[in-house]
């Protein structure tokens, strides 16, 4: 048990990228009642977009240089590619019977996929993304490297900022406001079009950050890299109680860390051999998922209907 | 609504899923027999083209490719003009069936060389059998393959009469690996990880129960989807294990990145694997991480081969992409086996293409006997290579270096 310290980092370095893109599911959910499916690919074309502006700056440019671009430079791509998507294809679809919209995303998803597997120079195989040359750092027994520092200090800024825009601006009200009654918030004078759009694009820009977290600590980003990275967040925010923002997060965290310690311990429980390791990880966090679902149909946060946004 | 918006939601997962999961891209072409010069024949290759596994499977296509080139432009067969068709499996033995009952479709095509991984052969071989026609693979090395799924315990049977292959067998390679491992390499404790796939599980397996034998200690096993990224949480136990050597069952894809987040975690131990893992995508991928890894690959190394040398400067000179070190000479000898049986059976029948023209060639392969650009091409009573040498490589400043190359000797 001496690696707990270590299991328990790595789960929550693992959850936080799960949480990031989490948000982006839940806020979607919370306003429009949608399932974005499409949501892991603007995580994908988020990772390019900052891979981009990379390989744009002249060769050499230290990373510490370079990640503050390649953070906007991923969240445009995102955003941009994210509101497309809500005006061509959400927006049409919104009086449609509820299956058209899900119809649209999973197309959506599997169009983005091959755009960039096609169309993004060498994208038919995994693109190296740059590494920070920093650390690592041991605090107690943990080891903590670069890609893993950026993660655990971008996800906690990243939730703060959400909280008071969503509680304090005039934007984040109108949100709540949409999302509790969606006719009466129009009655009161709010754009709901422009909130809608605005949900979808604070999700990716979201995504666009866990995209970058991702490339950090794994050193490569792949046009399928959605498609595992957003089924997890998905099944996070659920686990979370879909439509609430504290609950994505913690559903991301617990997931996360339901994966380490299912990878790092269910084996050396007698008999257990067969069933535990990183082959099985996924199957525990569903087992999870399941069981919380059974006890807590709403997720762990869920039905906080004032705070959903 | 909140039943029906649970359905729905289940639905469009179930959906996602599948779809995905199921994605074939490519139809099928079909072509006249023959053409003004006389008679057009199409090779088959079926590999992974785009996705996991890409690198390795790309050199398997444009060794094919440059075998047919080289046959056109020598004229081995006269007045047989040789074309390639080239399916892409996506390393997934659904879809590499799919590409089999489409060759298999194809009036124009002989014979197929691939697939590369073993586990989408598992899907091919019967199909090709059903055909009669000749299937050889320049990778697989899962023994069960052409020896019966008892073949560890003695009782070896051939599969199918159609399945050949030139890469010897994981019996040899695990075995090599782990007497390398015990021996030169000096590791007394591994920890053995596979990818749960047919050849990654298989080879693991094999690996593992040698290094026991040859008195090394496996102190920890455990096994990966393909696909998946994320690491920590087995390199964490891989460290507290105290192991001296990871050994991986399965392809560059997952290793490199297990070997560069081992590294990164501050284990500085090697990770050795199979020819699935011999590619120089696996380096450019992990970088410094990789230095001092080791794997075993079939065959002798292609750079020391004075006969392909042709080969490969054909190869970069038409600026292919794909990795060729790995499987490109021997998926050139299993292309050229077909063309020289192909040549036997016009050569018989008058220069055309006698009706039964498949079955001919698959009894062509079996006699197959000649010296091919990575070595000698002749089968055994199962299919498999009679060439069973083997190399140990291991990365020196950045490359892949061979530091043993032989026999497998008990």
């Amino acid at each position: 048990m001496h690696t707990l310290p270590q299991q328990l980092a790595n789960g929550l370095f693992l959850g936080a990228t799960y949480g990031l893109i989490a948000i982006g599911y839940t806020m979607v959910y919370g306003i429009v009642q949608l399932i974005n499916f499409a949501h892991g690919e603007i995580f994908m074309t988020g990772g390019f977009g900052a891979l981009t502006v990379y390989l744009a700056l002249p060769h050499g440019t230290s990373l510490w240089l370079a990640l503050p671009l390649m953070l906007i430079g991923g969240a445009i791509t995102a955003v941009l590619i994210a509101l497309g998507a809500e005006r061509f294809a959400y927006r049409p679809l919104r009086t449609a019977p509820r299956l058209a919209p899900l119809i649209a995303a999973i197309g959506l998803s599997l169009g983005l996929q091959q755009a960039v597997h096609n169309l993004y120079p060498k994208a038919t195989s995994p693109r190296a993304f740059p590494q920070m040359q920093a650390g690592p750092w041991n605090v107690g027994s943990i080891h903590i490297q670069s890609g893993d520092l950026f993660t655990i200090v971008a996800a906690p800024i990243c939730m703060i900022i959400l909280a008071v825009f969503v509680q304090k601006s005039r934007t984040g009200r109108a949100m709540q406001a949409t999302a509790q009654d969606p006719d009466t918030a129009q009655l009161m004078g709010i754009d709901t079009n422009r909130i809608i759009a605005a949900a979808f694009a604070i999700g990716a820009l979201f995504a666009a950050v866990a995209a970058v977290c991702y490339g950090l600590r794994y050193g490569e980003v792949d046009y399928s890299m959605g498609f595992q990275a957003g089924l997890k967040a998905f099944t996070a925010a659920v686990l979370g109680g879909i439509g609430n923002i504290y609950g994505a997060m913690l559903g991301g965290l617990v997931l996360g860390l339901a994966e380490a310690m299912a990878t790092a311990y269910i084996s050396d429980i007698p008999g257990m051999h067969q069933l535990g390791g990183g082959s099985w990880a996924s199957v525990w966090a569903f087992v999870l998922l399941i069981l919380v679902l059974l006890l807590r149909p709403q997720g762990l946060l869920g039905e906080r209907v004032a705070d959903r946004a | 609504m909140r039943h029906r918006s649970l359905l729905v939601l289940s639905i469009a997962l179930t959906g996602a899923l599948t779809v995905t999961a199921c994605g074939s891209r490519g139809g099928s072409k079909s072509g006249g027999d023959t053409s003004a010069n006389g008679i057009t024949v199409t090779i088959g290759v079926d590999a992974p083209l785009s996705g996991q596994n890409s690198a390795t499977g790309l050199g398997i296509k444009y060794g094919v490719q440059i075998a047919a080139d080289d046959a056109n432009k020598n004229h081995t067969v006269p007045g047989v003009t040789f074309k390639v068709d080239a399916k892409d499996d996506q390393a997934q033995p659904t879809i590499g069936q799919q590409n089999a009952t489409a060759l298999v479709g194809e009036s124009d095509v002989i014979g197929v060389v691939g697939p590369l991984n073993s586990g989408v052969a598992q899907s091919m071989q019967q199909v090709f059998a059903t055909a009669n026609m000749v299937e050889i693979s320049p990778s697989n090395t899962n023994p069960a393959l052409t020896q019966g799924p008892n073949w560890a315990k003695g009782d070896k049977k051939r599969q199918f009469p159609t399945y050949f292959r030139t890469a010897t067998t994981d019996a040899l390679q695990g075995a090599f690996a782990a007497q390398y491992a015990s021996g030169p390499a000096g590791k007394k404790k591994a920890f053995v990880v596979d990818d749960k796939q047919t050849y990654g599980a298989g080879l693991a397996g094999i690996f593992q129960d040698s290094f026991t034998k040859d008195g090394g200690q496996v102190v920890g096993t455990d096994h990966v989807n393909t696909g998946d990224k994320d690491f920590s949480a087995l390199v964490t136990k891989i460290k507290s294990s105290g192991a001296d050597l990871l050994y991986y069952g399965g392809q560059y894809d997952e290793s490199e990145l297990i070997t560069k987040q081992l590294k990164a975690a501050g284990d500085n131990i090697p990770l050795m694997g199979g020819d699935g893992m011999y590619s120089q995508t696996y380096i450019t991928t992990a970088g410094a991480a990789a230095e001092g890894d080791l794997v075993t690959s079939v065959g002798v190394p292609m750079s020391s081969l004075d006969t392909a040398k042709n080969f490969i400067s054909e190869y970069k000179a038409a600026g292919y992409a794909g990795d060729y070190d790995t499987y490109g000479g021997y998926s050139y000898d299993a292309a050229t086996a077909i063309i020289k049986a192909v040549g036997q059976v016009v050569g018989k029948n008058n220069g055309k293409l006698p009706s039964d023209a498949r079955a001919q060639v698959v009894q062509g392969v079996q006699s197959a006997d000649f010296d091919g650009i990575a070595g000698h091409i002749s089968f055994d009573q199962y299919g498999d290579t009679t060439n069973k040498q083997l190399t140990v490589y291991q990365v020196k400043s950045g490359q892949w270096a061979a530091v043993k190359t032989g026999t497998y000797t008990g």
